[in-house]
């Protein structure tokens, strides 16, 4: 059945024997994966280049010079480059924030004891409550609402600020159990053990249980910041120019799209070091795990 | 043999598309401009004008129910259909999608659209139907109410829609120190104005007083600075229908249609001083 030498097109086709063994057959499988990438990819080709629009597209989509154009700013337009540092800081800003009222919740909601159960339902209220509502809804609330209250200087922050504090009240709902897995994942027997050994109940979360906990999810974390980085997008809905609203405004003026691709671009590369770092982190903590498994 | 059907399916793909990628091609061209032929308008959709607004339409460019557009820019478009012979159909056509490549699904989009030079090298259009202005719109006891001239304005925090010449206006005539504040409608300006986000509004002239004499109490439009604007109807570039239509506003704007149209609609809007620069 493996007779696939003619289908595979090259000067050799190796592997038409079956019999030949693992080594032929790794050759060949390398001949059927190039061949598989070659067409592939051209099929995509294919259908771009001959899309009968393709043209329209690539002067409004492509154009090297409204590319550059965009990326930089001109006169009377914004530079979405320039722009993007907006969407830096607010991603910074707020991931500090998220991390540590995540853990808050996380924690609250796995406190024993009858006397917590209001806490507790706060903690599953908020997140049942953030993680199902739309952070654009969310944003519009916040970042028009509280401003109408006028309630002296929480109501005449700038709008930035609250984008922060949506952005913080929708992702932490999210970290926080993320934070929870974590903490779940943990084994009771440790808690025991800490207690046993006369640590108090919260010095056995802060030193035994929560510092596994963090390791283990290190990686989902990640995963919800990447997630976090493009959504610092949304926040131009309460008036501050970032990426994404420079690339619309840039768009609107010259009816060319290249300044969306460029802002796509910005956040593709900042996003890309975090996906690798997370990548890496998963591999190492699998190694460590598989060590201590034979240790 | 599985693989083998794969990679054979691959290969057969891109033959395939080979062959109707040419033919479509080929096809795709399009005939150029052609003058009016009234009696045979090339249309979107025989035998009737489709005519394509954003949603929501504010008046008073529009008025009534998405079936059976007034307002000034609903008439205009409806007297153009009846002077054509055919019965108007609206569509909704988001501003932002207006000039997206490819075929357009309406015979042309009427939605307070500024004629520019970068924006008429990827579509059409018509000629100009309204003069306009800019406006500035501010709240009666803020300290910008004082604001006598456009350089008054400069270190105010100012608001403007995206995709509108207002935000032109102020990028490049007004240059304040601060960032102009960015917002998607009408409404968020609006919003942010009256909680004190903004202190300053700039958009269309007719929609600024319409903001203070009918969604903001207190506010006041403290000018208006003209920009040799005009609004045109767009088009997918290339439509023979520009022609047709351009005739049939001509004979609009030279019949007095137009001028009564928007004394109709507009006249209580367009009564402010000019700023100086």
């Amino acid at each position: 059945m493996t007779q696939g030498g003619p289908a595979a097109p090259g000067p050799s086709a190796p592997g038409k024997d079956p019999g030949r063994g693992s080594r032929a057959l790794g050759n060949r499988g390398v001949l059927v994966s190039s061949a598989s990438t070659v067409l592939f990819f051209t099929i995509i080709a294919v259908v771009v280049v001959l899309a009968p629009g393709s043209g329209v597209v690539a002067e409004r989509f492509f154009s090297p010079s409204h590319l550059w154009q965009s990326l930089v700013g001109s006169e009377g337009l914004p530079s979405v480059l320039g722009a993007f540092l907006l969407n830096v800081q607010i991603f910074m800003v707020s991931e500090v924030f998220i991390l540590i009222l995540a853990l808050i919740i996380a924690v609250v909601r796995g406190i024993p004891g009858p006397v917590f159960f209001p806490f507790r339902l706060v903690a599953v209220a908020y997140t049942d409550l953030f993680r199902g509502v739309p952070l654009i809804l969310v944003l519009y609330m916040i970042g028009f609402g509280v401003p109408g209250l006028g309630l002296g200087f929480v109501s005449y922050l700038p709008d930035v600020t609250y984008g922060v504090i949506s952005l913080v009240l929708v992702y932490s709902a999210y970290v926080a159990e993320v934070y929870r897995a974590g903490i779940e994942s943990v084994h009771e027997s440790q808690n025991a053990a800490a207690r046993s050994l006369g640590l108090t109940r919260w010095q056995s979360l802060r030193f035994v249980v929560l510092p596994q906990a963090i390791r283990r999810v290190i990686p989902p974390l990640l995963n919800d910041f990447i997630g976090l980085q493009k959504d610092t997008a949304l926040v131009s809905v309460l008036g501050s120019i970032e990426a994404a609203r420079a690339a619309q405004i840039y768009g609107a003026s010259e009816f060319n799209y290249a300044s969306y691709v460029v802002a796509a671009l910005l956040f593709v590369l900042i996003t890309i070091p975090l996906a690798r770092f997370t990548d890496r982190l998963i591999a190492r903590d699998k190694r460590r795990r598989e060590a201590g498994a034979l240790a | 043999m599985r693989e083998r059907g794969i990679l054979i399916g691959l290969l057969l793909a891109v033959l395939l598309l080979v062959g109707c990628g040419g033919t479509s091609a080929e096809s795709g061209s399009k005939d150029s401009k052609a003058s009016c032929d009234l009696d045979n308008p090339s249309l979107f959709e025989k035998g009737q004008l489709t005519v394509a607004t954003d949603k929501p339409a504010y008046p008073p460019w529009f008025k009534g129910s998405p079936k059976d557009y007034s307002g000034y820019e609903g008439n205009i478009a409806s007297e153009i259909a009846k002077r054509m012979d055919l019965p108007i159909k609206w569509t909704v056509e988001p501003f932002n999608k207006s000039y997206a490549p490819g075929a357009k699904d309406f015979d042309f989009d009427i939605n307070q659209i500024t004629i520019t030079p970068e924006r008429e090298q990827v579509v059409d259009f018509s000629d100009g139907y309204f003069d306009n202005a800019q406006g500035v719109l501010v709240m009666k006891d803020s300290p910008a109410a004082e604001a006598k001239s456009v350089s008054d304005l400069k270190d105010f925090t100012i608001g403007a829609q995206v995709g509108t010449t207002g935000l032109d206006f102020v990028n490049e005539t007004v240059k304040p120190t601060e960032d102009p504040k960015v917002y998607d409608s009408t409404n968020d300006a609006k919003s942010a104005l009256e909680s004190g986000q903004i202190d300053v509004f700039v958009t269309d002239l007719v929609t600024t007083v319409y903001l203070r004499d009918f969604e903001i109490e207190g506010s006041t439009v403290i000018g208006k600075y003209p920009r040799n604007e005009q609004f045109g109807m767009l088009f997918e570039q290339g439509n023979p229908l520009v022609d047709c239509v351009n005739q049939v506003l001509g004979e609009m704007k030279s019949d007095g249609t137009l001028k009564k149209l928007e004394q109709k609609h507009l006249q209580q809007y367009l009564d402010v001083a000019t700023l100086e620069k």
